[in-house]
């Protein structure tokens, strides 16, 4: 099985460490993992501010990295999902739909694929999981509140299994936290107030970290939670998951 | 006795959702309150939800059947219109909303009335019917409590089902102390809503004629549907001489058996109820009275042509998307500037005046809890990202954004510019759209920015692993 | 081109391929407890049951429940001696102080706590809707589960206007505090006759 570590633009230059716990975990697995070092982004930015028609060269430089691997996994549910809906090119079509069905979000490579069941690792903190909107919704990570069906949730089953992990309940379970993109200075007001209220109901329930699958969310929320001055971080859930124990 | 201003102004268009968002938060207390107060709503929406074990089944039954009303709406409408007219209903056609208003005053005119009841239509709100009406020297009195309330106040509802959730009871109380002469500071539920009842009780027994909306219209037996909790449609409608019923064209659906499945999903949706407390079947005038009922376009046919959007032409108007948005939670229904507020108000309004509502597309954050409340599974979602797709394209979108957008698809495309810019540091730190930090640094007023590594990770690996495969 | 011809017109040009309709009902719901569910959901959204096993019941629960002294218009002919004899069809704002109406309904929804009433059994159609308390009268053995059974059951049957009623008037306008009474009736008594 050859996979390709994709790391996301904002990941790389401000959260290293996240890309680094990604690899590592994946290692740790036994996984034959390769990070192609000319990537760059999704264009995801681009496209989700209404520019998707300039992500032409964009989407073949990820064509031109990413093609021939079985799989292609980041630790951005939000980034795979854009590749996954909207990765296309004219020259390069049939690349093009064979990276849609082979990117995986991190945790979803971790249990529909390499159907892990136990992790060593220790993380003796109070703990909540920000489901991200991209992961949840659009790569169906966990279920939705918004659908009369049964619970499941592919972030929470690996964190079940880390030991001392104490997962605290939210009142709102999967409300979404006001990052979105250009959102989130486009709609500034709005942008902070929906973080402000996400990072509340974590605290209320005495958070001491708040994880999830997307970094940009937790950008987000840390940018609120320091200028707040709280002790509360946030910390993606790779680094979560490839803790030693 | 007040009448109607029939000033319904909608906010400047100078001010976009961005500016009139940023205002309603500047009183943080009272987003709270209207956050809560609609969540509140939504979870009512959930628990009425969980007791239909075949929910999701239902949806996507609704959603068939206006899919199949959407690739036959013209036969569809002509057999109700044939059913229509044999059930003695005069049966108009509007074009457009200046039709439908002009329609609307030369039956009033013929009869010589100059005051309408009217109950609570959504189709009416999109024509600005009450201010045509105003014009033309028509009293009009809306008859539900709530859009009664925003219309004594001279403002547009702020929700298509809750017109008047911005407002708090002791404002009301204010309101109608000024209005309708209660006592002031007396702003308890039950004694406004009485003497509303009162009030408009000497409008129903005075007033010839009544309009109501549509909620849905069978092409196979030629009868509408009116749903309401209050009853006002149906008390206008009794006690009038004459019936308008005003309906934009994708109300109809092919088969009575049909509104069981959209009248399980309607109330649930919409206020977490089981049903509306009266759910009216009007299939012919009562002896003495004439009855009408608009068709009316207003872009709708053109909408129909477009697959990207034309989906938003199965909405049945309730307000489950505005109820779970977060953003129309915290932004309140005015600073859409349109009749209709929150996701599905952002993507039916673009539709109407690309340049005027150029913003709403953006006031979203993409979560996609819309699409997945919403009854009749609208794509709300896509569609935003595809709206800001056609504004951009369509030049609706600002310069400094075009020329950002453009540098940074030439970086991003190309590993040397990135890695170059990168190193130089942290090129994205100034330059994702989401960070750019330019003098008004909208990141950074509440939020610190994110720290600035000494590597990246693309370093980091060049330094610690031999074996990438470069 | 007249507006009806320009639309029609559009209508053909525009109208995407056809899409089949589904199969109704979705799911068929077997319900052995529909007095209990019907009751306990009507109660639920304010309306009053009461379970009956003769006419003369109704009659008595009436008239000790309900002020006497007040304008009663009933449309029930099994009960005696509280008709006002009314010329029906004549002006509707004759009602405005009527204090009960009673009136005989087709069936209940369980699913819904919903009465369907259709216009020949009104007398005039206002009277539902203008009165201060509404009184039905359903015979319990008509209930069924959903509204696919309800609308099943009605789809041969011609009325002028018919109506589903679930409760009494109301409205939560005002701060989402549920007031009963809107403009309507401020009650509604449902009673579902058995008779042995």
């Amino acid at each position: 099985m050859k996979v390709a570590l994709f790391i996301p633009c904002y990941v790389d230059q401000f959260y290293p460490h996240v890309g680094v716990a990604t690899l590592e975990l994946l290692e740790k697995l036994g996984v034959n993992v390769s990070y192609p070092e000319k990537q760059t982004c999704c264009g995801q930015p681009m496209a989700n501010s209404g520019f998707e028609h300039l992500t032409d060269a964009c989407c073949d430089h990820f064509i031109e990295n990413f093609s021939g691997y079985d799989y292609i996994v980041s630790p951005s549910g939000s980034c795979v999902l854009h590749i996954k809906d909207h990765l296309h090119s004219v020259p390069r079509e049939q690349e093009a739909t064979q990276i849609r069905g082979k990117v995986l979000e991190l945790t979803e490579f971790l249990v529909d694929i390499l159907k892990v069941k136990h992790i060593k690792s220790r993380f003796n903190h109070k703990v909540g999981l920000h489901q991200s909107c991209h992961g949840q919704r659009g790569l169906k990570l966990s279920q939705m509140s918004e659908l009369i069906s049964l619970p499941f949730s592919k972030p929470e089953a690996l964190l079940q299994m880390v030991s001392g992990l104490e997962l605290i309940s939210l009142d709102r379970k999967d409300e979404c936290c006001g990052f979105g993109g250009t959102f989130c200075v486009g709609e500034e007001a709005v942008s902070v107030k929906m973080g402000k209220d996400r990072i509340a109901d974590h605290l209320q329930y005495g958070a001491e970290f708040i994880t999830g699958n997307d970094m940009s969310c937790l950008m987000h929320l840390e940018g609120i939670l320091r200028r707040q001055k709280s002790s509360t971080q946030v910390i993606h859930i790779a680094e979560i998951l490839n803790t030693s124990s | 006795m007040t009448t109607a201003t029939g000033n319904k102004s909608h906010a400047a268009t100078t001010s976009d959702h961005a500016d009139l968002a940023g205002k309603f938060n500047k009183d943080e207390p009272r987003v709270d309150w209207h956050d809560q107060t609609l969540w509140f709503i939504r979870k009512k929406r959930d628990k009425a939800a969980w007791q239909i074990p075949e929910w999701e089944e239902l949806r996507e039954a609704a959603s068939q059947i206006k899919n199949n009303v959407l690739s036959n709406l013209r036969s569809y409408l002509l057999e109700f219109e044939r059913n229509a007219q044999q059930n003695g209903i005069t049966v108009h056609w509007a074009a457009d909303a200046e039709e439908h208003n002009r329609i609307v005053y030369d039956i009033l005119e013929k009869a010589g009335i100059d005051k309408v009841v009217k109950s609570k239509s959504m189709l009416t709100e999109e024509c600005h019917l009450n201010e045509y009406l105003a014009a033309k020297g028509v009293e009009v009195i809306d008859t539900d409590l709530g859009e009664r309330i925003v219309q004594l106040a001279g403002e547009p509802p702020s929700h298509i089902v809750l017109p008047c959730i911005h407002w708090k009871k002791e404002e009301i109380g204010q309101l109608f102390s000024e209005h309708l002469g209660t006592p002031e500071g007396n702003s308890d539920p039950q004694f406004l809503t009485a003497a509303a009842r009162i009030h408009l009780r000497q409008h129903f027994m005075s007033s010839r004629l009544a309009i109501t909306g549509v909620n849905f219209a069978v092409a196979e037996t030629g009868e509408f549907v009116v749903c309401t909790n209050e009853g006002n449609a149906d008390l206008g409608v009794q006690l009038a001489d004459i019936h308008i019923a005003c309906m934009g064209i994708e109300k109809i659906i092919p088969k009575r058996k049909h509104l069981g499945v959209f009248l399980r999903l309607l109330a649930r949706s919409a206020t977490g109820q089981p049903i509306t407390t009266y759910s009216s079947h009007f299939r012919r005038p009562r002896k003495g009275q004439t009855m009408h009922i608009v068709l009316v376009d207003n872009g709708r046919s053109e909408r129909l042509g477009s697959a990207d959007f034309r989906n938003a032409l199965k909405c049945i108007r309730c307000g489950a998307c505005m109820n779970t948005c977060p953003v129309y939670r915290r932004s309140g229904g005015h600073s859409y500037h349109y009749a209709i507020a929150g996701p599905i108000g952002a993507i039916l309004a673009p539709g109407l005046d690309m340049k005027k509502h150029a913003d709403l597309p953006f006031a979203s954050t993409l979560c996609g809890s819309c699409s997945h409340v919403c009854p009749v599974k609208i794509d709300i979602h896509d569609q935003l990202y595809r709206w800001r797709q056609v504004l951009t394209q369509n030049g609706h979108v600002g310069f400094l954004k075009t020329t950002s957008m453009k540098g940074m698809s030439a970086v991003l495309s190309s590993h040397n510019l990135y890695q170059f810019a990168g190193s130089a540091g942290r090129w994205l730190l100034k330059h994702l759209p989401f960070l750019i930090n330019n003098r008004f640094n909208a990141w950074y007023k509440q939020r610190e920015m994110p720290r600035s590594p000494g590597k990246s990770f693309g370093e980091w690996y060049r330094a610690n692993r031999k074996h990438g495969d470069e | 081109m007249n507006s009806r011809e320009s639309i029609l017109e559009r209508l053909a040009r525009n109208s995407p391929p056809d899409s089949s309709l589904p199969v109704l009902p979705v799911t068929k719901t077997e319900l052995p407890n529909a007095v209990e569910k019907f009751t306990a959901v009507l109660e639920g959204i304010g309306g009053s049951v009461v379970q009956v096993t003769n006419w003369n019941e109704i009659n008595v629960y009436l008239n000790k429940y309900f002020a006497t002294q007040g304008r009663w218009i009933n449309r029930v002919p099994e009960l005696t001696n509280m008709d006002e004899s009314v010329e029906f069809g004549v002006d509707p704002h004759q009602y405005e102080n009527v204090l009960v109406t009673i009136l005989k309904g087709d069936f209940g929804v369980a699913e819904n706590g919903a009465v369907w009433i259709t216009d020949d059994k009104m007398g005039d159609r206002a009277l539902p809707f203008i009165c201060e308390h509404l009184v039905v009268i359903i015979h319990s053995k008509d209930i069924y589960p959903t509204l696919h059974e309800a609308y099943d059951h009605t789809d041969q049957s011609d009325y002028n206007f018919g109506t589903f009623i679930a409760g009494p008037s109301k409205t939560a306008d005002i701060e989402q505090s549920l007031v009963l009474g809107a403009h309507g009736p401020k009650s509604m008594t449902l009673f579902l006759l058995k008779e042995s």
